[in-house]
């Protein structure tokens, strides 16, 4: 008798909600939409998240690796219940979210990818995760940690999370903290930005292709560069170790 | 006193570094050696705030000097707050200006990312009252936010004035290689946008996150040097030609009028004096923007505007690069970067990169006279420094 293998660990997909696209404004005038990636697209994320699986900075190494893997699972129909947004300026992807439907009223958020910094990219994709999971969703928290010292800034003390050390975590086993519907409408006129309908010709734009990102984190410049280096005329050396660093991984 | 002069300048880039505290140092310093063409140095002044606090490292001179295989050369630190750099400047100039020194280096360098930016702004804090302000919390934002609500109800400087301070150093920051922030920003994305509330939040009201310098690593150097040093090199002269120094009492309440920078006023007056020049003679500026109010009070004592009207010469772009008073085409701290230490002599680099006519898309026409304001403490101690190309 034949065993339809697939079926059996494949997860049945609970129905969701599909995220509303929002649009905004960032400090730099530039327009950014946040809107739900399709199954179809994450071939195209994958590409542009592994080279930060090199970035030994500020966490981009690990957190790039994770993501990685997420996305890899739910394109392969390996996690249940995952989703996951996208921020496009000009159509170039600044950062990716995603997350969990536990249970119809939990949610649990994985990771948030900023590919572009020093614009709060990854903070309005954070929010817009959080708006998902409880205005759109309508769980009533959502389970959260902090991978690094950033994310501890923007989730931690911004949004002042609850304790539900109680529960582990998915990610690492940690302690639990949450964002309940009560700390959300707390942070809500704070932290929580976006205009809604995105413009038909920006939603196009952005849906059209997932661009890769012209600025994205690079690695850490050697420590040793500057000894190494007779002169660094103008920082000229560490510029074009950066610069080769980056070659570096485009080509591997 | 002998006259002094410039003869090479060195600058890394700012923003975060990962190599240690003395080779910031020693970077810009060996870029000045290269661009005057001169490896014999009689001195090395080292101006750093936080070495001993945030990096484990103390004696910096003598890191740096040895680094630099300078040594038997003579080496010392010189902390003295935000205004490190500027007090090292004024110390080379007066070795050669005394006769003691014909060559000396003068370099500074920061490694603030080193800790978070919490721990950063707490050391910074460490130079205000210990037992009048610290302790009650006070911090540098906190101090600038004070005295731009009174500057504010008594000027008539509003969020706007703020904001286009912010926008104009941070986009003159993108002229810039080697700036901190290389991101533009614009007013409709830090004040008008409904999002703007979000993108650029209040630190300490009325100031928002785009008000204030970033944290930021980094070196700068000049090489001072006597005029008969100066006749053998091939390099364009410039001489510092005017240096002034003034304090004023280390707790800010303890002032008659808060709103008022004297110590600014007479540093610049001294500086000036000096150099015999009026602040009209001067055509190219970088002021200590920390925060965007103070390039506004600042601009004002030094005496290019009348008291309570520099945030008018903003609203005409008077301080634009190709404005009559073009301040902070560098970025300033707000664009360029503050690593506190090194700040001074940052100021110093762009100050005579632009009066040699290097300074490339951010150059000011015909510039022949710069000055720089290094503002220490909350304007507890100030120097200023004029800078004439010669020739």
């Amino acid at each position: 008798m034949s065993v339809d293998l697939e079926k059996t660990l494949r997860p049945v997909e609970s129905p969701m909600v599909p995220y509303p696209a929002k649009y905004m404004m960032l400090a730099s005038g530039e327009t950014m939409v946040i809107r739900q990636a399709t199954r179809d697209e994450i071939p195209t994320l994958l590409e542009y998240v592994e080279p930060l699986m090199r970035v030994e900075r500020d966490y981009y190494d690990c957190v790039a690796s994770r993501v990685y893997s997420e996305l890899l699972g739910w394109y392969r129909y390996r996690v249940q219940d995952e989703y996951v947004l996208v921020a496009q300026i000009d159509g170039e992807l600044a950062a990716i979210v995603n997350g969990r439907q536990v249970t119809p009223t939990l949610g649990m958020s994985l990771h948030t990818l900023a590919l572009r910094r020093g614009l709060r990219v990854g903070a309005h994709a954070f929010a817009a995760k959080m708006e998902y999971h409880i205005d759109i969703l309508d769980h009533d928290e959502v389970l959260v940690v902090a991978e690094s010292p950033i994310g501890f800034r923007r989730w931690m003390i911004e949004y002042q999370l609850a304790e539900r050390f109680e529960t582990p975590h998915e990610l690492g086993g940690v302690p639990s903290y949450a964002l309940t519907r009560e700390l959300f409408d707390r942070a809500r006129a704070k932290l929580v930005v976006g205009r809604r309908p995105v413009p038909a010709e920006l939603l196009a734009k952005a849906e059209e292709a997932i661009l890769p990102p012209s600025d994205p984190p690079t690695p850490p410049m050697d420590a040793l560069a500057a000894t190494r280096a007779a002169y660094d005329a103008t920082g000229t050396a560490l510029i074009q170790q950066r610069r080769r660093q980056e070659r570096e991984v485009d080509h591997a | 006193m002998r006259d002094v002069f410039v003869a090479g300048i060195g600058i890394t880039s700012f923003g975060r570094l990962e190599y240690p505290l003395a080779e910031i140092a020693a970077y810009p310093a060996m870029m000045a050696m290269q661009d005057s063409g001169v490896s014999s140095v009689d001195q090395v002044y080292v101006a750093n705030m936080g070495g001993a606090r945030l990096n484990h490292q103390t004696a910096l001179a003598s890191a740096v000097v040895d680094t630099l295989s300078l040594t038997p050369a003579g080496a010392a630190t010189i902390e003295n707050g935000p205004a490190s750099g500027a007090a090292a400047i004024k110390e080379g100039f007066l070795a050669v200006a005394s006769g003691m020194h014909d060559v000396v280096l003068v370099t500074g360098a920061e490694r603030m990312r080193e800790v978070n930016a919490l721990d950063a702004t707490d050391f910074v804090a460490t130079l205000t009252h210990p037992i009048a302000e610290y302790i009650y919390g006070v911090t540098l934002p906190a101090h600038a936010a004070m005295f731009t609500r009174l500057y504010m109800d008594k000027y008539g400087v509003t969020e706007r004035h703020l904001a286009m301070v912010g926008v104009k150093n941070q986009n003159n920051a993108m002229r810039n290689e080697f700036a901190h922030l290389q991101q533009p920003i614009t007013i409709d994305g830090v004040l008008d946008s409904p999002e703007a509330f979000t993108n650029n939040p209040f630190v300490a009201e009325p100031l928002r996150f785009f008000d204030c310098c970033p944290v930021s690593d980094g070196g700068a150097c000049i090489m001072l040097v006597s005029a008969d040093v100066m006749k053998g090199l091939d390099r364009p002269a410039v001489r510092l030609a005017g240096v002034g120094q003034a304090t004023d009492s280390h707790t800010v309440a303890e002032r008659e009028d808060p709103t008022e920078l004297p110590a600014v006023r007479l540093a610049a007056a001294q500086s000036f004096g000096m150099a015999g020049v009026e602040p009209q003679d001067i055509d190219v500026a970088e002021l200590h923007d920390a925060f965007t109010i103070l390039e506004i009070a600042e601009s004002e004592e030094v005496g290019f505007f009348a008291k309570g009207e520099g945030h008018l010469a903003l609203e005409k772009g008077e301080t634009e690069l190709g404005g009559v008073m073009p301040i902070n085409v560098s970025g300033g701290l707000k664009g360029r970067g503050h690593p506190v230490g090194a700040t001074g002599i940052a100021q110093a680099y762009e100050i005579v990169h632009q009066l040699r006519g290097e300074a490339g898309d951010r150059q000011v026409a015909d510039a022949r006279i710069g000055f720089t304001c290094n503002f220490g403490g909350f304007g507890n101690n100030v120097l200023a420094l004029t800078f004439v190309r010669e020739g």
